[in-house]
């Protein structure tokens, strides 16, 4: 789960970590009173989840109370198009922060190293940029060091790691108790991914979060209930949102053929297969394992909400699921739902005969194959 | 022989009273699996399915030398039940479990690997030698003994490989779900030796999907192997920074994409299917190669 600049400060700030005063606006009027009470110049910041902010004119200075006004004004609501977002991610809130006089900017990375099993830590003296442009063209100017799981983040790994980077000698010592900080916050949080960029020295020799980037683990959220409130504010897509709400596995693609499948690598392998007949996929939806009646018809129902949808595939492979209990959800769900577009059905494995002998005379197009099934969709969609 | 597991093997199931474990458990019998003890702490003493039910790992280790575990704990509480069977000796656990925290699959794969346990998942399927045990959940009628081995991260898209290669008169040796998650017990790599020792074992298929580099590792060690690999990768089309489901898949940043990972096996000589359905072809033309 991705969660804002604001919600990542707050969370860091419990743990110790060093960040700008400030606070979240949702009005106009909110960013205006905050701007008043931080006094001086102040920064206004859009919270979205899509990188590249400052150069889409999503992070702005204010001298005034009015101007931080005003900077809200035309950040609330709008659409923010960066390199990231194309199509534009919607404004709802803005971060109102005392602006900083920045001496250095660094960068200070933790996040899971897949290959070894255990996290990383990363530093680097060059802050600021794009991190993943950096590790291309200067990988030397990251510094990384490797946690033992039992054993957690050393003080002395940190120090090593910061003076093997090049911060600044007499920043060294704030910098290191900045780094375990946020090494607690990363652990105590469950987070997949805990970014400072840039990681601020500030003029007058203070280390400052100047933006924050905190991705929770989401089997971890069960033993978080204080993350519950930006769980709604993490979705961006409001189908995306209902479905999980319902418990359903659902990506949005952009396509216009609606997949439903069980279990992620056979509905990823049908996205394939259908792109490789000529279609473009609307969705990615995994029903899992042992899915009853009542799911199928809920993961149609969420399929169907896309306008774009021209024809749904279902491809459903039995282990634990039985093809009847998914054959009673989709004539469920054709009913209950005045199914107006076609469906192709691909039924195999644990009673998958049963599920066809269900279906037949229905209308629906059966397919015995994922081939056949991608084949047919994008015939009765094109 | 077969890898890992044969009729021989001695299966604990940890979280037997629950519905997914009392389910799988009888399947697990039906397939002809030695189910010889299950674990529920406060349920010691009782039968389920008329397998005897232990309060510890411990304890029923003790009294039926189980030396196989299956996993079907709730993912709050998975990583410690591995940890539990890792400390009553048992040597080859396999964890259906699928949700566990990142941060407790790091400490528990650190420690299996230390005592030299061999952890198979979680967030997987479980594993099958055909015709003679069946661990985890997979459906057991579309497996025929054969010379195929196979080492997937996917549950379905396993199935549906194994009822593609019994119809193309392929059968299958040892079949590994190795899991979705991020952080495995056994990658690719960790069980490739096994299955290249292996006599009953003449060539390997291997399905990965995109998300971390355990592919482009695997690629590495294939060139070394003296019997054939063919590969597979799902999520071809799979748009950068969007998980597909496993907590695994995901391309993030320039790491784990698609086409990294077909080059690099294809590099080491891998032939590697675009579609599924290719697979059969691949096997059939690289066992005649061999021969």
């Amino acid at each position: 789960m991705k969660i804002h600049e604001y919600q990542a400060k707050e969370v860091l700030a419990r743990y110790g970590v060093a960040v700008p005063r400030g606070r979240v606006a949702s009005t106009p009027e909110e960013a205006r009173a905050i701007a008043q009470e931080l006094g001086g110049r102040v920064v206004v910041k859009a919270q979205v989840h899509a990188g590249g902010r400052g150069k889409a004119g999503g992070i702005r200075l204010a001298d005034t109370p009015e101007q931080a006004e005003q900077h809200a004004r035309a950040l609330i609501g709008s659409r923010l198009v960066t390199p990231q977002a194309p199509q534009g991610v919607p404004v709802h809130k803005v971060l109102v922060e005392e602006a900083i006089s920045i001496a250095q900017e660094y960068y200070l990375g933790i996040t899971l190293d897949r290959a070894r099993q255990r996290d990383v830590v990363m530093v680097s003296a060059m802050g600021g940029m794009d991190i993943e442009q950096v590790a291309e063209e200067h990988p030397d100017a990251i510094v990384k060091v490797w946690v033992e799981p039992w054993q957690g983040l050393m003080p002395y790994q940190a120090r090593q790691a910061l003076y093997d980077a090049g911060i600044a000698r007499e920043a060294v010592s704030t910098a290191t108790r900045f780094l375990l900080a946020l090494y607690k916050a990363y652990v105590g949080s469950d987070a997949s991914l805990a970014e400072i960029n840039p990681f601020v020295l500030t003029t007058d020799g203070q280390c400052l979060a100047a933006d924050a980037k905190l991705n929770i683990d989401d089997n971890a959220l069960f033993r978080h209930p204080e993350f519950g409130e930006y769980k709604e504010e993490s979705e961006e897509d409001p189908i995306e949102a209902e479905a999980h709400r319902r418990g359903i596995q659902y990506v949005r693609l952009g396509g216009d053929i609606g997949i439903i499948g069980n279990g992620a690598g056979l509905v990823m392998s049908t996205l394939d297969e259908v792109s490789r007949a000529g279609g473009k996929p609307a969705n990615f939806l995994d029903i899992g394992g042992g899915a009853k009646a009542d799911l199928v018809r809920n993961a149609l129902e969420i399929v169907l909400m896309d306008p774009n949808v021209k024809g749904v595939l279902f491809n459903v492979f039995g282990g634990i699921t039985r093809g009847d209990e998914v054959a009673k959800g989709i004539l469920e769900g054709i009913h209950s739902l005045q199914v107006q577009v076609p469906i192709v059905i691909r039924l195999a494995g644990t009673r998958a005969e049963e599920g066809l002998a269900l279906l037949q005379g229905t209308g629906l197009i059966p397919a015995v194959t994922m081939q056949e099934a991608a084949r047919k969709i994008v015939e009765v969609t094109r | 022989m077969a890898v890992l597991i044969d009729k021989n093997t001695r299966v604990l199931v940890q979280g037997i009273t629950g519905r997914e474990g009392e389910f799988h458990t009888r399947q697990m019998l039906d397939y002809g699996t030695q189910v010889v003890a299950g674990v529920t702490p406060g349920k010691g003493g009782q039968e389920v399915l008329g397998v005897p039910v232990f309060d510890t790992v411990k304890q029923a280790v003790s009294a039926t030398g189980a030396d196989a575990s299956v996993i079907f704990v709730p993912a709050p509480f998975a990583a410690d039940a591995v940890l539990e069977a890792a400390d009553a000796g048992i040597r080859l656990i396999v964890c259906i479990t699928e949700g566990i925290p990142v941060q407790d699959m790091v400490k528990t794969v650190a420690l299996v690997r230390q005592k030299g346990v061999r952890l198979i998942g979680p967030n997987c399927p479980g594993m099958m030698t055909a015709g003679q045990c069946k661990i985890g959940i997979m459906p057991g009628n579309i497996f025929t003994p054969g010379p195929v081995g196979l080492i997937s991260r996917s549950g379905t898209l396993t199935y549906e490989i194994v009822d593609l290669l019994t119809k193309a008169g392929l059968g299958q040796s040892t079949c590994i779900g190795i899991g979705g998650d991020p952080v495995l017990g056994s990658t690719f790599v960790d069980l490739l030796p096994l299955f290249e020792e292996d006599p009953d074992t003449q060539a390997m298929v291997l399905v990965g999907e995109i998300g971390g580099s355990d592919e482009e590792i695997a690629a590495e060690y294939i060139r070394t192997m003296r019997k054939p690999v063919i590969g597979f990768i799902s999520g071809r089309t799979a748009p950068p920074g969007k998980r597909m489901g496993h907590a695994g898949a995901i391309i993030s940043g320039r790491t784990g994409t698609p086409q990294a990972k077909v080059d690099a096996l294809r590099s080491a000589g891998v032939p590697v299917a675009d579609a599924l359905y290719e697979i059969p072809a691949l096997v059939k033309q690289a066992l005649t190669n061999r021969t």
